[in-house]
């Protein structure tokens, strides 16, 4: 009784409130969408608004679920979570009902689900609870590396399906890397790689090699010549050049379909399939919405007809067309409001786990935004990937609840013993 | 270095709030800024048509166009955009009833009251004429242009497939594809599919509110240009198929022609056939009904998928691998023992190629014994057992009991008894040399498709190798090869062992005794062989398998024709026609041509009623 009571004293009410309202505005949003102003029929929960309503019903129970019930619940058996996560992603690729090229889904019944949803909670739960054990220093590198294969292991399955979206979310667990011990010069050398990647496709690799070299002659010039400096500058010409090169001639190597493919990704080249028409599309959609948007269920590039997968992967288009971009402001600023809250709440834990569980949190709440509207906004390729709380859709929302709501939990608990 | 003063958590926020500021600039920039993304919604509304590519070309092997395609127009309806059309007009201009237009309208809209539907399919040139004039008053209806294929002639309909609006499993398996694009379904179309469709593209175009086009949407800085599809350059001869389907009408069987030293496919026939443009647009689903219901199934290809007994012309592998075995000479001779198996008169076979010449069944009989039986093991079972494997892995090598892989869906590999096969049907040990002996003369379990039958004769044309059938040699502007195998298949027979059998052929058709002589030509040397293939349902099924010329020959030939008795009689004389039109550009023995054409073996009254043997 008592304890019940603390939990409604000591539960974050910024971070609840933040969390109604993105799922309640996710919720109008998606009602828009399907919305169609000449049909006579009522409300019913067979079109996409009402059955995503019933989600909604069920994800707040979820959430109060995980409020009411003992925390070690969740805490106790992350490895037996994370077991059976890796269980189901290695049958999906077995039994699994393939859905536009992908193996992903796992059909009983009537019932559907995703394992990669179940598994990035219970990824994250295990990883914390593993980075976490005090005899495990996570400043030393070889430890880093060891912890890196819990995400690494779930991420390779999910590469199998094949699904890159969810694939990419489990590299948000470097950020918590980083975070507990991990170099930043780490992150530095990814970031630098993977802009190199890119340049290496996209411009000609003498331009390149010729900033490399630049680069290089800056830091002989600037260092004091001393015979190490020289060689650091020697090596990081070799290296990059040889990276870039390394990427080229393998690109050369593939098939041209696969070379196609890339091409396609990086905008090179207009898609078969139509991603660059999605893409097209929603940046007229986007557009179209001017500073204060057409204004709510007034969109008329966003209905089912111009923007395919609206109310799924591309459902950022709607708020983009009808509340413009004062409505994208908001947007952003609720979601950022939410990722700073949760590192600000992750900081104040007392016990690492909760900590570190917390930044896992943030970093795959931050994944999907990131990549989400970025595809929408056409900054980046087209990756199928929802947006919490506002993509249509049960396994989604009710695994980003169950996340959000075991760190509220865990929170809550902070005074706790 | 200096020491990080920043702390991580502070690095870690510092990254999503960059990442969300970048994100707010572009929006900015996307919705203020750019005034290209800016639509006036209020006075134009915008419209996607997508832009169908015609499908590639197919043509035979002289250039000769054999498929194209013709427009068509559907008349698309978007429900949002339509205000108090009258429907009645709307029905007049259709040629429909009002109660129908009405009906299809709400349909239309239960889809989508935004997205476009599929009003009316196919509409003609005259109707699209009419209709025109109207259109502004039908704000939400438009027109898009469609292609349908058309054929020059009404040939080769099972080489070249059809093509038909995509189904449920083709949707869902390639994201291409949306509800009413239209898909390759057989033959060549379904095949290369991926090089005939070409790409759809997409057309931004503002429409105002007479509901007239005003053109490309900014330019048409949204629009994707479709592009049209790859022509297909076959290896078919239009002439030469055509003749051939005219010489099997009122017939049921197969021919197929082969270049040998190519694998080209020259002819492909399937006979009762069809006309292709049966099933082309509205009238397809009809046709289709009617076709599959005729009793005699000319949808089903016999070429590829009718297992046959190939009956005498299954003596030349067993020649060949007698020889390569070393259990015959080319010398060998064997006396006509009917006793041994049944045969017609003729004088005893003194050679291989007397022995093929006659088709001699007793001759084969003790080849085929010595091939299986040659004493490697003191029980006979045993030893017929080891025979058999050894015989199997030979036959394998002729493309037979597995699959040719044409560049065509659905063909066959036939069927050719192993060892195992036996074993389960009568138990390991338990058969000999004495239960298989009618495979030495192409009876009994075996079944060849027609074109392992014209393969089989580019083999003995090529002296000991074949080229898979094929029946693209380029796609495209750049003549690029298809995506096949076109290395050429050894045998494990030496290459002096085909000309004795070469010389039975040719005895066949050229000396005295011959059981092919009606495939005789004055100019050329033809080499043959005739088979008839017991059919315990009816009349027996006739076969002729032949090349010419005798040296560097250019046409390897499988004619095959259900119940008309001796491979002698028709199926010779046929295969003599084509090689005559294909090698000299004309028949000039229009007599027999005319005798050829008479033989039917059932014929079709006005009442559409089949008289003759039924299929099956």
């Amino acid at each position: 009784m008592d304890a019940k009571q603390r939990i409604w004293r000591t539960l974050d009410k910024p971070l609840v409130l933040i969390y109604l309202f993105l799922v309640v505005t996710g919720w109008l949003n998606i009602y828009s969408v399907v919305y169609d102003p000449a049909s006579a029929e009522g409300f019913s929960f067979a079109t996409r608004y009402g059955k995503q309503l019933l989600f909604v019903g069920f994800a707040f129970l979820i959430g109060l679920f995980v409020l009411v019930a003992d925390l070690r619940v969740f805490t106790q058996f992350a490895y037996l979570y994370y077991g059976l996560a890796i269980l189901f992603l290695a049958a999906v690729l077995v039994i699994g009902t393939e859905v536009a090229g992908a193996k992903s889904w796992i059909r009983v019944g009537p019932l559907s689900f995703q394992p990669s949803e179940f598994a990035k909670v219970a990824t994250c739960l295990a990883f914390a609870k593993y980075a976490s054990r005090p005899a495990l220093n996570m400043k030393r590198a070889r430890n880093q590396v060891l912890a890196s294969f819990w995400f690494l292991l779930p991420m390779a399955l999910i590469l199998l399906q094949p699904d890159a979206g969810s694939a990419l979310v489990f590299v948000s667990f470097v950020l918590v890397l980083y975070r507990e011990g991990m170099s930043g010069k780490v992150l530095l050398a990814g970031l630098a790689a993977a802009v190199l990647f890119v340049a290496a496709l996209l411009v000609n690799k003498y331009v390149i090699i010729g900033f490399i070299a630049l680069v290089s002659g800056f830091l002989f010039f600037r260092n004091k010549r001393t015979l190490k400096n020289v060689a650091l500058a020697a090596l990081f010409f070799c290296v990059c050049s040889g990276y870039t090169l390394g990427v080229g001639y393998a690109f050369s190597r593939l098939s041209a379909h696969q070379q196609t493919r890339i091409n396609v990704l990086l905008g090179k080249e207009s898609d078969v399939h139509g991603a660059g028409y999605n893409v097209n599309q929603s940046k007229i959609a986007i557009g179209s919405g001017g500073l204060w948007g057409k204004g709510y269920l007034q969109g008329t590039q966003t209905k089912f007809n111009f923007v395919p997968e609206q109310s799924t992967d591309f459902i950022f288009c709607t708020i983009g067309e009808e509340w413009g971009w004062a409505g994208s402001t908001v947007f952003l600023a609720a979601y950022l409001f939410l990722l700073l809250r949760i590192v600000k709440i992750a900081e104040r834990q007392k016990q690492p786990y909760h900590r570190i569980y917390g930044y896992g949190v943030a970093s795959i709440f931050f994944m999907h935004l990131f990549v989400n509207v970025g595809m929408t906004i056409g900054l980046l390729p087209v990756i199928g990937i929802p947006l919490p709380f506002f993509s249509y859709g049960g396994s989604s929302l009710w695994s980003f609840t169950l996340l959000l709501f075991i760190f509220l939990k865990m929170d809550a608990r902070r005074y706790a013993a | 270095m200096k020491r990080l003063t920043v702390d991580k958590s502070s690095v870690v926020m510092g990254i999503f709030i960059v990442v969300a500021v970048i994100y707010w600039v572009r929006l900015f920039q996307l919705q203020i800024l750019d005034e290209r993304y800016t639509i006036d919604a209020r006075s134009n509304a915008i419209r996607n048509k997508v832009q169908y590519p015609g499908r590639g070309l197919i043509l035979d092997r002289n250039g000769q166009i054999m498929v194209y395609n013709e427009a068509v127009y559907d008349l698309m309806v978007i429900p949002g955009q339509v205000e108090d059309a009258d429907w009645a007009l709307l029905a007049d201009l259709l040629e429909l009833d009002e109660e129908g237009v009405k009906e299809r309208f709400k349909k239309a809209r239960a889809y989508s009251r935004h997205a476009q539907s599929v009003f009316e399919k196919q509409i003609s040139k005259e109707t699209y004429g009419r209709l025109q004039e109207y259109l502004y008053r039908f704000p939400g209806f438009y027109v898009q242009s469609r292609t349908l294929r058309r054929y020059i002639r009404p040939v080769a309909s099972h080489v070249l497939g059809d093509v038909g609006e995509v189904n449920e499993s083709e949707l869902r398996s390639d994201p291409y594809y949306q509800l009413g694009d239209y898909i390759g379904k057989s033959g060549l179309e379904k095949h290369y599919e991926k090089a005939l469709r070409g790409r759809k593209g997409v057309k931004v175009v503002m429409v105002d509110v007479l509901n007239r086009e005003k053109g490309s949407y900014k330019d048409g800085a949204f629009d994707t240009a479709a592009v049209a599809g790859e022509e297909l350059y076959t290896t078919l001869d239009a002439g030469l198929q055509e003749y051939a389907e005219q010489l099997m009408q009122g017939k049921r069987g197969s021919i197929v022609a082969i270049e040998p030293a190519t694998g080209e496919v020259l002819a492909l026939v399937s006979a009762p056939t069809y006309d292709p443009n049966l099933l082309v647009g509205r009238i397809r689903s009809r046709n289709y009904g009617n076709l599959l219901s005729d009793v005699q199934k000319p949808l089903f290809n016999r070429a590829l998928m009718a297992y046959y007994p190939p009956g005498s012309i299954f003596k030349l592998p067993q020649a060949l691998i007698g020889l390569q075995e070393k259990v015959i000479v080319p010398g060998s001779g064997f006396a006509c023992d009917k006793t041994l198996v049944g045969c017609h008169a003729h004088p005893d076979a003194r050679s291989v190629a007397e022995g093929v010449m006659t088709s001699c069944n007793p001759y084969f009989y003790q080849v085929f014994r010595r091939i299986i039986m040659q004493g490697k093991d003191p029980n006979r079972f045993v030893d017929s057992r080891m025979g058999l494997e050894e015989w199997n892995r030979y036959i394998g090598s002729f493309g037979l009991g597995k699959r040719l892989e044409i560049d065509l869906p659905d063909v066959k590999s036939g069927f050719i008894p192993d060892a195992a096969y036996y074993d389960r049907y009568y138990g390991r040990n338990q058969w000999a040399f004495s239960t298989i002996y009618s495979l030495s003369i192409g009876q009994g379990e075996i079944g060849l498709i027609p074109l392992q039958m014209a393969n089989l004769a580019a083999i003995m044309a090529n002296r000991g190798y074949y080229i898979t059938p094929h029946l693209v040699r380029a796609i495209g502007e750049s003549k690029r090869k298809p995506d096949l195998d076109l290395e050429p298949h050894r045998l494990p027979i030496d290459r002096k062992y085909f000309e004795p059998v070469v010389e039975g052929m040719y005895g066949a058709v050229h000396f005295p005794g011959g059981t092919a002589r009606r495939a005789w030509l004055d100019s050329i040397a033809v080499c043959g062989k005739t088979g008839t293939s017991e059919n315990p349902h009816g009349e027996d099924h006739a076969v002729f398998i032949g090349f010419a010329p005798r040296e560097n020959p250019r046409i390897a030939i499988s004619v095959f024709l259900e119940n008309s008795g001796f491979g002698g009689t028709w199926a010779a004389p046929m295969a003599s026609l084509l090689i005559e039109k294909y090698l000299t550009g004309k028949v000039k023995r229009t007599q027999l041509e005319r005798q050829v054409r008479e033989f039917t073996i059932y014929t079709v009254d006005a009442q559409g009623r089949v008289t003759g043997p039924p299929a099956h």
